[in-house]
């Protein structure tokens, strides 16, 4: 831990380990942007992608990297920053490390919202405010079914899984339902991926994660409070039900605003608070280094994405599932081993 | 205000969401004063804390905390007024006991105070008062139960309340850490001039060292007093539902319950004046 304490009676307080993983991670993702900027199938070395972001390059190269490859990393930055603070938030107050947008069916309203408009004909747009409406109605499903002293523990996640059951259900449907061509779109959409995004989807997502930051940053105190238990969180003077619906609140807006701009990508969520986790040690909900991890991990699985297969371009969903999934199985064997369940 | 009463609750309806709990219920915590609640299984005296320390909101009646309904005041104020070491606390995954002793000190903190002086010295001063600094550096889930329930403790002392409940503080400890948490809560209420509010099981534990019993049955209150009057053969066998006889406690002088042996009861009692 370390102090930093002024005449005025202002104190801050860090940890070393934490900071380092920070400016680790910022490293990480400053090194991926460049390799994400820089490559492709016109690659350019990072003194070309500096020329050009300063405006002197090419009229080819500006349109290269302004108009294709930086919101389609503005995107998988945001959307993992956004996935990865929503489920820190969700794990957290729920005091589940299982627990995430995902589970509690949030990503899968917001894929019955998209489907909708994949459905009945309409703009990208469209399909991006749909999906934002499908993940805060579905969140807002669940808080009328759990109840307001139902947001806690095992309750919320029983009554997730079911909206998730049941949205699921729906989702199928819609699917048998849309014309072959746009099937095909939508089950893309569904899989999560950031082929052809551009600043319409990048620009939103990023205002949404500026608004919402701060609110989840600011709300970070509380969280480790409210990890002690309810009964405790009260006891010190914590608002417990009021800063769970805010903070559950602001997460399904991240998760949805994420599934909006990138589809309702996998694993993000459930896996980036868990590496923060390992890397910072320390208790609580690591919420900057969640952002810093998520949004690594989804810059990275694009990465992948676009050059394992040469030739070919998956979609980011397929590379976040295989590597989640890999993920989850090896820490349910590590636990195992640890003698915890 | 000694001798007054700083915490209490008036005409109080507890339930949960289906269950009524209590109801008419009124207690007054006397100030200064270690008060022990006891009672039998499911008579409400960990609902009676809960809704005095505001985990719990009465459906009717009121919380009294100097005078105002608690729920009508600050959190936070409260929060530097009232402290309350729960049951059913958990430690997130691999928290040290330092760490966690911390966290009391939230009502006391803001964004921009994360750790004064005054954090520093009261956490150390709490982990000595309950014995821990010692275990300061270890992970909160390998400790005792015994060493757990003071870190805990600590934790609630960090909060610097004068004001200190604790429901059911010796639940799954063994004899020697029983009366060692009690020791505890005995030494913060006469050393540390605080108000203390335990529930507890045994009787003989809460006669020991209760200054004020409250005992209940079917969420009333049967009688509230200091122990050496309050504690009867006939309270017993009204609360408890035992036969009993009530000795002296030969170390300590206060009253010792001593449940009465089925059917043999009679020839106990005159081998004993036999004896």
């Amino acid at each position: 831990m370390t102090v930093l304490r002024t005449p005025g009676g202002l104190s801050l307080r860090w940890r070393a380990r934490s900071l380092a993983v920070g400016a680790l991670g910022t490293l990480l993702v400053l090194t991926l942007a460049v390799l994400a900027v820089g490559g492709g199938d016109y690659p350019m070395s990072p003194a070309d992608v500096l020329r050009t972001l300063t405006g002197q390059g090419s009229p080819a190269e500006t349109f290269i990297v302004r108009e294709l490859r930086l919101p389609r990393l503005a995107t998988a930055l945001g959307a993992g920053a956004a996935l990865a603070l929503a489920g820190a938030v969700v794990q957290s107050l729920l005091r589940n490390p299982l627990g995430s947008p995902d589970v509690l069916g949030i990503t899968q309203g917001a894929a019955t919202g998209a489907l909708v408009v994949v459905v009945a004909g309409g703009s990208s747009l469209a399909l991006s405010g749909a999906a934002v409406a499908g993940g805060v109605a579905s969140g807002l499903l669940i808080r009328a079914v759990a109840g307001r002293h139902g947001l806690a523990g095992h309750r919320l996640v029983l009554v997730g899984i079911g909206v998730m059951a049941m949205l699921t259900g729906v989702n199928g449907w819609l699917l048998t339902r849309a014309p072959l061509m746009d099937a095909a779109r939508a089950v893309l959409w569904l899989t999560g991926s950031l082929d052809g995004r551009g600043w319409a989807q990048a620009g939103p997502l990023l205002a949404v994660l500026a608004a919402l930051t701060p609110v989840v940053l600011l709300g970070g105190r509380a969280l480790s409070t409210i990890e002690l238990g309810d009964d405790s969180a009260t006891a010190l003077g914590v608002p417990v039900s009021r800063v769970r619906q805010l903070l559950l609140g602001t997460a399904v807006l991240l998760a949805a605003a994420a599934a909006a701009a990138a589809g309702p990508v996998s694993f993000v969520a459930l896996t980036a608070p868990h590496l923060a986790r390992r890397l910072t040690r320390a208790p609580g909900p690591n919420l900057v280094a969640s952002a810093l991890t998520g949004a690594a991990l989804l810059l990275a699985a694009d990465l992948v994405a676009q050059r394992a297969i040469a030739g070919q371009q998956l979609p980011v969903g397929v590379v976040t599932g295989a590597l989640g999934g890999a993920y989850l199985v090896w820490l349910l064997a590590a636990q195992r081993r640890a003698g915890r369940i | 205000m000694s001798g007054g009463t700083r915490l209490g609750g008036v005409d109080l309806t507890l339930a949960y969401e289906r269950r009524t709990v209590a109801e008419g219920l009124t207690v007054d915590v006397p100030d200064r004063s270690f008060t022990v609640v006891i009672g039998p299984n499911a008579c409400g005296k960990s609902t009676l804390l809960r809704a005095l320390a505001r985990t719990l909101r009465p459906h009717a009646g009121t919380v009294l905390l100097d005078g105002r309904d608690i729920h009508a005041l600050p959190s936070r104020a409260v929060a530097r007024t009232l402290g309350l070491l729960p049951q059913s606390a958990t430690a997130p995954d691999g928290i040290t006991v330092a760490d966690l002793v911390a966290r009391g000190r939230y009502p006391h903190q803001g964004l921009l105070r994360q750790w004064s002086r005054e954090d520093e010295r009261v956490v150390a001063e709490s982990m000595a008062a309950t014995g821990v600094a010692a275990l300061a550096g270890r992970p909160v889930d390998e400790l005792s139960g015994g060493q757990r329930q003071r870190a805990w403790i600590a934790m609630a002392l960090a909060q610097q309340t004068p004001l200190l409940l604790l429901d059911e503080p010796t639940t799954w400890l063994d004899i020697a850490h029983q009366i060692e948490v009690l020791e505890l809560c005995a030494r913060l209420h006469s050393e540390q001039d605080r108000t203390v509010v335990a529930v507890l099981h045994d009787l003989h534990h809460a006669a020991r060292y209760a200054t004020h019993l409250i005992a209940m049955r079917d969420g009333r209150v049967v009688a509230a007093g200091d122990p050496k009057q309050v504690v009867t053969a006939a309270l017993v066998e009204e609360v408890f539902g035992l036969a009993c006889r009530i000795v002296e406690d030969p170390e300590t002088g206060t009253p010792l319950v001593v449940p009465a042996a089925r059917r043999s009861g009679d020839r106990l009692h005159q081998a004993d004046r036999a004896g």
